[in-house]
């Protein structure tokens, strides 16, 4: 079954982020048939996060979430904006994900600020960076100001978005392979040696 | 069985003294900590290879010749040698000169390094890290079997009739070991070799470290070196002990707290209960390290980490001579069950018992083969 992963990074509980991902993942699952879920919510995930980065190796809940994205058919990633940008713990979370695992993934960015002031961000932020990581970025970004959830407009915004990751979704062969090779590929097939020896010569 | 130490040479401050050792005093202190281990019977001494601060850890053989010179028994081992970045014609001679002086107690392990300026110091490139092992160690396993070797790769200048001396002694290579943590090509290079394999899992969990070994088992079969049970599996490990385990927690703490690798991460007690680092009584040390079989099968080869973040020599000393205590029951527990047919280590004797007797290697040349004159006519042509 086709599975769909979101990512939530707000902090608080509840957060305006997490109300914003559970509006973009209901209408996802409603324009695709049959879909699995799942939500990960990265502040359980914070001090799994840091070790990480300290330690080189994930926690069993961190190892989890990073096999769910590993996983996933598509993607739903939402942060607050902080400081001009993303979360530190939103970028943290995707620079310990291994090289590769998001080649090809459709993503929908999301956003939610104090004021439309800082809808740029999904522009000059979250854009960039699933581009770098090789996703497929929908057209349609989501950006939730506080004032924005009194307003019919996000509703069309967020059925806009859904409806294009949906549809990209629904193109996804979950037997083609579409990324890069990673560490658990190798390990449970590896490239044999010979042709390990002939690539290490070419140029 | 073989049970060893190795260390990175690192040179750290002792957070609870703030006092940070001379580069002087530590060598002398690992060459004494290496004369420590022989004391207590332990079986092989390796050393990392660093070329940066804080390290002291370059010129490997330098190290290991001057401890040889005062050891009797003692394997000299690496942990690792860079074979990314070190010309491997070097390690070819280094090695085995080393190999001649000490009698044959010398092997070594490989790996790729993880300090990335390495690469661009030594006129490489971090991006081709696999590859250069790849072919690096192509190249070396050749210079070690073959007198005269025509060679042509990509990252090296070509050889032309080029013979790597000395010859190994009684023309038998010193045996070999890759190692890795995370990269599964290391693995299938070490399992197409029948080279061992060794995985230095103190900072990582079981249950990579028994992903990779199975990956490397599974493979060495495949490759018709035995069955995947005999394959040559080493770990890492690391330990704090004191006869009173709650003694071992305090004193170990304030190291691992603010230890250059994992320090300001993790609590002890989650760290401890995700990797191999075992911090307790001499027991709980003992039947720790007893279990690491449950993950990997019967192995080979067991290395202690015990010279690292800023420990001072004295306890270092009063570490090994716990080690030291245990080591029996240690040698005992892992003989208990281990079939028949799972082999030792490889050793230099039981590789030239393999080989059917030792050899003279040597290559007698009547001239310089290089430039075709003998050493008496070189004034004349120098001038």
């Amino acid at each position: 079954m086709t599975r769909l992963v979101v990512v939530s990074a707000g902090l608080s509980v509840p957060s305006s982020t997490r109300l914003l991902a559970d509006r973009l993942r209901d209408a996802v699952v409603e324009a695709l048939d049959e879909v699995d879920v799942e939500v990960i919510e990265l502040r359980d995930l914070a001090h799994q996060v840091t070790d990480h980065l300290l330690t080189g190796f994930a926690g069993p809940e961190l190892a989890a979430a990073l096999g769910s994205v590993r996983e996933a058919d598509g993607l739903i990633v939402v942060t607050p904006v902080f400081s001009a940008s993303y979360s530190g713990l939103f970028k943290s979370f995707f620079d310990v994900l291994e090289e590769g695992v998001l080649d090809g993934t459709p993503v929908l960015v999301a956003a939610t600020g104090g004021t439309a002031r800082h809808s740029l961000v999904l522009e000059h932020a979250l854009r960039p960076l699933f581009s770098h990581l090789h996703a497929v970025v929908v057209p349609t970004g989501v950006f939730a100001a506080t004032d924005d959830f009194g307003d019919a407009g996000l509703d069309r915004r967020i059925d806009r978005a859904a409806g294009e990751l949906a549809a990209l979704m629904g193109k996804v062969d979950p037997t083609a392979p579409r990324r890069r090779r990673t560490v658990e590929d190798e390990l449970a097939d590896p490239t044999p040696f010979e042709e390990l020896l002939r690539r290490s010569g070419e140029v | 069985m073989q049970i060893g130490i190795f260390t990175v040479g690192d040179v750290t401050p002792d957070p609870t003294t703030g006092r940070t050792p001379t580069e002087h005093e530590r060598i002398k202190a690992t060459v004494r900590i290496a004369r420590k281990a022989e004391e207590i019977g332990l079986d092989v001494f390796a050393t990392g290879e660093h070329h940066n601060p804080p390290f002291i850890a370059s010129a490997p053989t330098t190290t290991l010749a001057y401890i040889g010179a005062q050891t009797e028994r003692i394997i000299l081992s690496t942990a690792t040698t860079l074979i990314t970045t070190t010309d491997p014609v070097l390690i070819a001679e280094d090695y085995a000169k080393l190999q001649h002086l000490t009698d044959g107690r010398v092997d070594l392990m490989m790996g790729r390094g993880n300090t990335g300026p390495v690469y661009p110091w030594f006129g490489k490139d971090i991006r081709q890290g696999i590859n250069l092992a790849i072919e690096n160690y192509a190249l070396l396993h050749r210079l070690w079997r073959e007198d005269v070797v025509d060679w042509e790769g990509r990252f090296r200048t070509p050889l032309q009739g080029f013979t790597s001396t000395p010859r190994p002694l009684d023309g038998v290579p010193p045996f070999v070991w890759h190692g890795s943590i995370r990269s599964p090509e290391i693995a299938e290079q070490a399992a197409y070799y029948g080279d061992g394999f060794f995985h230095n899992h103190i900072f990582w969990p079981f249950s990579h470290t028994r992903q990779m070994v199975d990956l490397y088992r599974r493979r060495f079969e495949h490759y018709g070196h035995g069955s995947a049970d005999q394959a040559i599996v080493g770990l890492g490990g690391q330990f704090f002990m004191r006869r009173n385990s709650q003694d071992a927690w305090n004193e170990f703490r304030p190291y691992f707290d603010n230890a250059p690798v994992y320090g300001h991460g993790p609590s002890l007690e989650d760290f401890t209960e995700a990797t191999p680092l075992t911090v307790g009584s001499p027991q709980q040390v003992l039947e720790r390290t007893l279990s690491f079989r449950d993950n990997v099968g019967h192995y080979q080869r067991q290395l202690f980490l015990v010279d690292h973040a800023g420990l001072p020599l004295k306890t270092v000393l009063e570490q090994l001579d716990l080690l030291g205590e245990i080591l029996p029951a240690m040698r005992e527990g892992f003989a208990e069950g281990r079939p028949e047919h799972v082999p030792d280590a490889p050793t230099h004797a039981s590789l030239v018992a393999a080989a059917g007797g030792p050899k003279d290697p040597t290559v007698y040349a009547e001239a310089d083969a290089a430039t075709g004159h003998r050493a008496e006519d070189a004034e004349e042509v120098q001038v």
